[in-house]
Formats: C-alpha cells, structure tokens, sequence
C-alpha cells in the first residue's frame, strides 16, 4: 500500500476527509474510554446523544456554538487571505473586558441604549486587540501567528488583573469577580432558557462571510491574496489591506463572542470568561474547510464535544482535559485525513 | 553555415534504445508507444510543442517518472531506472532548465552536493578546475552562486554532470537563459562532448539552434513521435510544421508609423527591493503611439527592477515615469491600469493568473471594475461573459469558463493573460517575455496580437531574452545591462551579433556615451 499523488485534488474527498475525521475519532474516542474502564457504550452515548435529549439541551449546544461559529468565522475569512489569526482567544477576552467595562461604568439604571454600547465596546475592543498585530505586520513584519498567539496571555493577564483589583465587586466576599451586571446590560434570554438572540446574528453571520468571500470584490482581493501573493501585487491588491481587513473582521466577531458570553450566561467579568473557544474555534474553522456553511456544522459538533465532555466529568467523573483531548484527536484525525484530498491510496504488491 | 558539426561515429548498437515507451497521467497520454535511439557520440534533439511530452520522455530515461509500458536499453541491454542514482551509476547526467542551486554556497560546495557530498569541496576544487579547463568551460570553483549570472551557473550543473564522467548527457532547453554568445560557448563545449563520444540528448524549441547543432531530431507531438529526421537537411518550416502538425501562417508586420509620445522615462533610478537585485540607474527612454521597443538583456540584469517600476508594483518619483503628459511614477499599479497602462508579467501561474481560481474569476484579476463590479458586488455573469469573450477572440483552447487557469496549458494561459490586457485596450502594454515557454502556435498567437495591438495606435515595451523574437516584431531595440539601458537603435540600424555583444555588457560604455 502507498500513496500516489493524484493529478488535481478531489473535491468529493474535501468533503469526506472531515467525516472520516469524524468517524475514525469516534472510534478511537470509543478505545479511550474502554482504556479508562467506562462502558465506551454508554459513554458515548453520554457525550454525543444525551446533550440534545430535550429542548433545554438544544438551546445550551446552540448557546455553546456561538462563540465557536462567530470566532471560526474569523478566522476562516482570515484563513481564505492566508492572514493566521491564532489570537481569537485575546481578542473574545478583550471584547470582554471592553463591553463589560463600558456595562460596569454605566451601571444599574440607564436605558435601551446602553445594550447596543455594551455589544458595540465588545466588538470594538476585539478588533483594537487584533489592531496590534496587525500594525506589527505591516509595519514591521512580525508575523501574525506569533503575535496573534501571545497576545491571547496578555489579555488573559489584563482581564485578571482587573477582576482582581480595580473591578472586584466590593461586595463580593473578596471573590476576583466584578459586579454583576445591570438588566440594561444583559442580554434578553429565550424561550425560558439561557439561549441569547446573538446566536441568530452568529447564524447570519454565516451568508454574510459567504457574501463577502464569493460575491465582493474585497472578498476577491483577499481570496487572490490568499492563493497568489504575486498575482495579488500584480493586481494592485493593498498587502497590508489584506492584513488589516481580515484581522479586523476576525477580531471584531471574536470581541463580539466575547461581550455576548458575558453579558449573556456569565452576566458578569470572571478571571477566565473563556473555556478555550478561541482555541476550538481554530479547529471548527479546518474541520469547516474554511467555507462558512461547513463551519456551521463543525461549530455545532466542537459545541457537542464540550457538553458531552461537561456531561462525562458529571455523571462518569472523568477528567475535564477530556475535553481538550478530543478536540485535539478531531484536529489531528482531520490533518491525516486530508492527505486523501491530494494524494490517493495505491494498493499493489511490492516490486 | 560556418560551423556545421562533424559526422557522429557509427557504432552498431546504439547506447540508448527506446521503445515503445508510455506513460499515462490521468486522461492525457504523456507518452505512447515513443520511440528514440540515440548513438555514441551523437548530438540527439528532442523537438515539439510544450505538452508534446519531451520532458516526460527525458524524465523517464532520468529515472524520475516510471513508464506505463515499454522498455529502454541501454548498449542493447534491457535496464530498469528506478530512480535517478540508477540512471547517474549508468552513466547518464542532466541538466534541467529550471535547476535549483544553494546561492549562498560556493560552486564547489554546490558541486560536492551534487555528488552525493561524499568528497569534500575543497579536495574537489581541483578536479573541477581541471575539468573546467579541458571543456574551456570558465569557472571558479571558490566562488558563491549568487554572484554568478544564469549562464555561470548552468555552467555549474553541466561541469557537475562533466565530473561523473557520463557517457549521456541531456540537457532541457539549455539556451533559454544564454546570449547568442554564451549559447555559441555552449555548442562549442557540447560539440566536443560529442567529439570524444559522449552522447547528447538536446531538448530545444529554437530551431535555428537545432540545425546548427544537432545529428539527428526526434519531433514529438502529442506524447507521440511525429517523425525523426537530419535537421540540417530540412527547413526551418518543415521542421517547425512537423512540431504543430499543420501549415504555420507567420505573423505579418504592419507598416511602422509613429504617433505622439505615449511614454516617457525620465532618469529612472532605482534602488534594488532584495539583496541581490539589481539598481536601476538613469534609466530614460521613449515609447511612441503605435511602436513597439523591445528591451533585450540577459536575465538579472534588472529586467525584473525595470518592469516592477513601470507597472507601480515599485514607486518612483511621479516625473520619473510620465504616461502621455500624466506623471504616473508615484501610482500604484490599480491607477496606472485606469490611466491607460497594461502589463503581461512573465509568470503565468501564481503571478498573472491564479491557478486554483476558474477562468471567470481570472479574467477579473486586473478587470476589477465596471463591468464586472458594481457596488462593491461581483458580477458573475459579468465575469463570465468577458472570459468567454477572451476565450473565444485569442482561442484559447479550454473546458469553459469555469475551468481552473491551472488546467491549461501554458500557451493556452498565456493567450488567456495577453487576451485579457489586451481587451482592456491600454494606451501602453508592458509585455515581459510574451512567448517564453510557450509553443509554436501560440507564439505566432500572441505575436500578431501584439502587432495588431500597436497598428491599432498602442504603444508596447516588450521585455525579452529572445534575441530572434525581438528581430522580429520589435521597430527599436535597446539593452538593458547592470541596470543600465542603453540607447534604443532602429532595426535597420542592428545585427544580432551587435545585441548579443551588448548584452553581455562589452558596448555599454559606448551607448553611455551616444546617451
């Protein structure tokens, strides 16, 4: 058995690679369990079918797939100009801290407007913190995937810094949290469960990528800077727009992630408001090909794999790193999978 | 002909035997049943159009594509050549047209790596002074690559396959990067090859090269062998109607008739976007309604400074470069492009066309405005019907539309490219190596497109290595050396010899001078 080069890549193979991704880490997720002497049965069984047993589960994987979707999205658009935006993380903290500082300062009372400010800091603090390293590229060619990554601990350390000094809630027994904030500033919920209207908007968000990849000419300059840098400077495209438009974009959805989780479920500035979506939101965009509608789908599946895992560490007690270590196996499965796209197997005895 | 080459010795078996030999690549059958021999001492040419599979053929006897079927003998005994160590420990060396170096190392670091890096360079750099000197091949093992111009470094490779001592040796368009007198130097090495037995397969597109040169030429078209016979006892026409398959129809030149001047290049100084580019210094000239000045010069001698000036991928001064009486040396290349400039860079895939991108999105590439945009908004059906147009008016052989640039081939892209700047009806074009690797019929394409294109009132820089090329659709010519260019000289005023002797940068102090 060998590998052979295929002529063109296969297209049909694009779109299989990330379900054989899927299927083979089911396997394997199965053999994990068997090895920590759980029934992989039932132990699958909790991870991916109990969480969407009743509408309440429905309405928590549509809440996890929020932040997951509008992140991917990011960084997808990104990704399409071969702009590497590994900083999601930082940039959903620091849309975070932004939204939540302006719902802090504004306080109890105020009216309807304070809600869009509060959305409108979150995205705006995303896009400053990705603002950074996209001057660094510009101006001095630092690249991005370095920046972008160690970025995410600086805003991690700013938002803790905060929690535990100037923004600790005086009435909070010393706990490193803020106030909880106002109803002016939280965003209503539906149905009866903690499901927020933003992921209707990280839906939409998803034709809008679509529309601005395949249908506008900024789409297309990004797109052939992506492919072709050359044919890009041959065109006339801006590098450095390229730059600063996709990392603003990304930053901005991720800020946007960041603002609705906290004045969504957490209703409050925690010291960690992030279990690590901006991270997962890098796999989602892969296991979506890049192409906004398969980041949907991936977004939905990475937001099953965390409440199955939260389900697993409750009912089986196994580890919470159960969690990272799936979603790694999916990334991984994903990677070797995709040498199909390119390559074809080849079985002949050898000569 | 002055230096026609002698006899090749009879042998009975010959050294290299063919046959039959195929290889298929999905639906394109590279190869079919191709059959060749090739006898001691034999200067071999291996004709045809780009795609006809001459390099499938020479990659095969390499040992780097295995046949479908078939079988090679090499002095009459059936060999496999699986790889090419096999083929190096047979005896046979090549010299690709695109080889990869380490510029940073020195040619006898180069060469020692070239061997497998078994012996050390410095124990090697007399051996290959040695042998340098025996084929009046001139270079200095302690020198790093980079310094060394694209001739040198060819050099490089052939004294790498000179020192193993091979008894085949093939070499892919060879003269593609040379001056007619470094091309001269290159027969002259190869003919003594030839004299002490060496055997030599010479893949070629210049046919004039072919039958100053070679014994025998074997014509491939379409992975098949159209014909094989004594290149100096046939014409150039012949040979080049074997190639295509059928009747050529030559370009015709328009009547010459200068109008306004369209560009004016006013002290164009430079300096160079790499280390190890070349400074653009005073550079001036003048391009007028209706003519074509074609710029001659052998690679890296800032051609590519010269172009990335003119087409705004680099900024000058805004008096430096004037189109019509508009300054336009501070623009970027989208306003050059609304003022009237066009430009064919000389990389079709990754540079003038995205090759994962369809036909449709291509022909945008450099037509991102009305039409094909509005608001912001793609329109597909814009985009789509000025593809078919460029595809139906330059005959671009193509599955649709929606075909990906990287299905063609390159002549097809390439007319696809030139069709699209030429549509754009620009007041000036920049061509940079219009027909470089591309085939016979495509070539006359583009060149009578050109023509068409200047009769109509454009005025055109064309950028080019190929001497004969120049000859003939150029009215003036000048040379670009070290960053320099020198005066533009009417055609009637200018020899080939003289070009090729100012290109190696012998005349630049004179035209200096005449400037």
């Amino acid at each position: 058995m060998r590998l052979e080069k295929r002529e063109a890549p296969s297209a049909a193979m694009l779109w299989v690679a990330p379900l054989l991704a899927a299927a083979a880490s089911v396997l394997l997720t199965g053999l994990l369990f068997a090895a920590l002497r759980v029934n992989p049965l039932a132990a699958l069984r909790l991870l991916y079918i109990d969480p969407l047993a009743n509408a309440n589960g429905v309405a928590e994987l549509a809440l996890k797939m929020t932040p997951l979707l509008l992140c991917a999205l990011g960084i997808a658009i990104g990704g399409r100009a071969n702009v590497w935006n590994i900083g999601a993380e930082g940039q959903f903290t620091m849309g975070a801290v932004a939204g939540g500082g302006i719902a802090l300062v504004l306080g109890p009372g105020g009216g309807w407007y304070v809600l869009p400010l509060v959305l409108a800091g979150g995205i705006a603090g995303g896009m400053a913190w990705a603002a950074i390293p996209a001057a660094l590229r510009v101006g001095a060619n630092a690249h991005e995937i370095l920046t972008t990554l160690m970025l995410n601990y600086v805003a991690q350390d700013i938002l803790s810094w905060l929690v535990h000094g100037p923004w600790r809630d005086p009435q909070g027994f010393n706990f490193p949290q803020s106030k909880t904030f106002a109803d002016a500033a939280t965003l209503p919920t539906l149905w009866g469960t903690r499901l927020t209207p933003i992921f209707f908007v990280a839906l939409l968000a998803a034709p809008c990528a679509w529309l601005l990849l395949q249908h506008t000419s900024a789409g297309y300059r990004l797109r052939v800077a992506g492919l072709a840098p050359a044919a890009a400077r041959y065109a006339g495209f801006s590098a450095s727009g390229t730059v600063w438009l996709s990392l603003l974009i990304s930053g901005g959805l991720a800020g946007l992630a960041g603002i609705a989780e906290v004045s969504g479920p957490i209703g409050q500035l925690l010291p960690t408001v992030s279990p690590g979506y901006g991270y997962a939101a890098i796999i989602v965009a892969f296991l979506g090909r890049l192409e906004p509608f398969g980041i949907v789908v991936a977004s939905a599946l990475m937001a099953l794999l965390y409440l199955g895992a939260d389900g697993l560490q409750m009912h089986l007690q196994l580890p919470l790193s159960l969690t990272g270590t799936l979603q790694g196996m999916l990334l991984f499965l994903l990677l070797a999978a995709d040498v199909l796209v390119a390559n074809r197997i080849v079985w002949r005895r050898a000569p | 002909m002055p230096d026609s080459p002698p006899p090749p010795p009879q042998a009975a078996t010959p050294l290299l035997a063919v046959i039959g030999l195929s290889k298929r690549f999905g639906a394109v059958m590279a190869n079919a049943d191709v059959a060749l021999s090739v006898m001691k001492g034999e200067i071999h040419a291996l004709l045809g159009e780009n795609g006809a599979g001459k390099s499938t053929l020479v990659k095969m006897i390499y040992g780097l594509v295995e046949p479908d079927g078939g079988r090679i003998e090499w002095e009459g005994r059936e060999v496999r050549i699986p790889d090419p160590n096999a083929a190096r420990a047979l005896g046979i060396g090549m010299v690709f047209q695109h080889f990869s170096q380490f510029e940073t190392l020195t040619v006898a670091e180069n060469i020692a790596l070239g061997l497998g890096g078994r012996e050390m360079p410095d124990a090697l750099a007399p051996r290959i002074r040695e042998t340098a000197a025996r084929y009046g091949l001139a270079v200095d093992p302690n020198r790093h690559v980079f310094h060394l111009s694209v001739g040198e470094r060819q050099r490089v490779e052939i004294l790498r396959c000179l020192m193993q001592a091979p008894q085949l040796l093939i070499l892919d368009e060879p003269t593609s990067v040379l001056t007619p007198q470094e091309a001269q130097s290159l027969f002259t090495v190869l003919r003594r090859l030839a004299a002490e037995g060496c055997a030599i397969l010479y893949i070629g597109h210049k046919l004039e090269e072919i039958r100053t040169l070679c014994h025998t030429a074997t014509v491939l078209r379409a992975g098949r062998v159209a014909g094989t016979c004594d290149p100096r006892l046939v014409s150039p026409m012949e040979l080049a109607t074997m190639m295509v398959g059928s009747e050529l129809v030559q370009p015709r030149r328009r009547t010459h008739k200068p109008g306004r001047v369209v560009l004016t290049v006013n002290d164009l100084t430079l300096e160079p976007g790499d280390a190890h580019g070349i400074p653009l210094q005073g550079v001036r000239f003048e391009l007028r309604a209706g003519e074509i000045l074609g710029i001659a010069g052998v690679a890296g001698n800032g051609q590519k400074e010269l172009l990335a000036a003119l087409s705004g991928e680099r900024l000058s001064r805004p008096s430096a470069i004037r189109l019509g009486a508009e300054a336009i040396g501070a623009l970027g290349p989208v306003a050059r492009r609304r003022a009237g400039l066009g430009f064919i860079p000389e990389e079709r895939l990754g540079r003038g066309a995205v090759a994962e991108l369809s036909l449709a999105e291509n022909s945008m590439l450099t037509r991102l405005a009305s039409p094909v945009v509005a608001g912001g908004l793609v329109r597909r059906g814009a985009a789509r019907a000025l593809a078919k147009r460029l595809i139906e008016r330059f005959k671009v052989r193509a599955a649709g539309v929606g075909a990906s640039a990287g299905s063609l081939s390159g002549g097809n892209m390439q007319k696809f490219i030139v069709g699209r700047e030429l549509d754009a009806r620009p007041l000036v074009l920049l061509a940079a190596h219009p027909t470089w690797g591309v085939d016979v019929g495509a070539t006359i394409a583009i060149r009578q497109a050109l023509l068409d294109l200047a009769a109509a009132g454009a005025g055109i820089v064309v950028v080019s290595e190929d001497l004969a090329e120049l000859f003939e659709i150029a009215d003036r010519i000048a040379v670009l050396s070290s960053g320099r260019l020198g005066e533009a000289v009417a055609l009637s005023q200018l020899t080939l010899e003289a070009v090729g002797l100012q290109m190696t940068g012998h005349a630049t102090a004179e035209c200096l001078d005449a400037a």
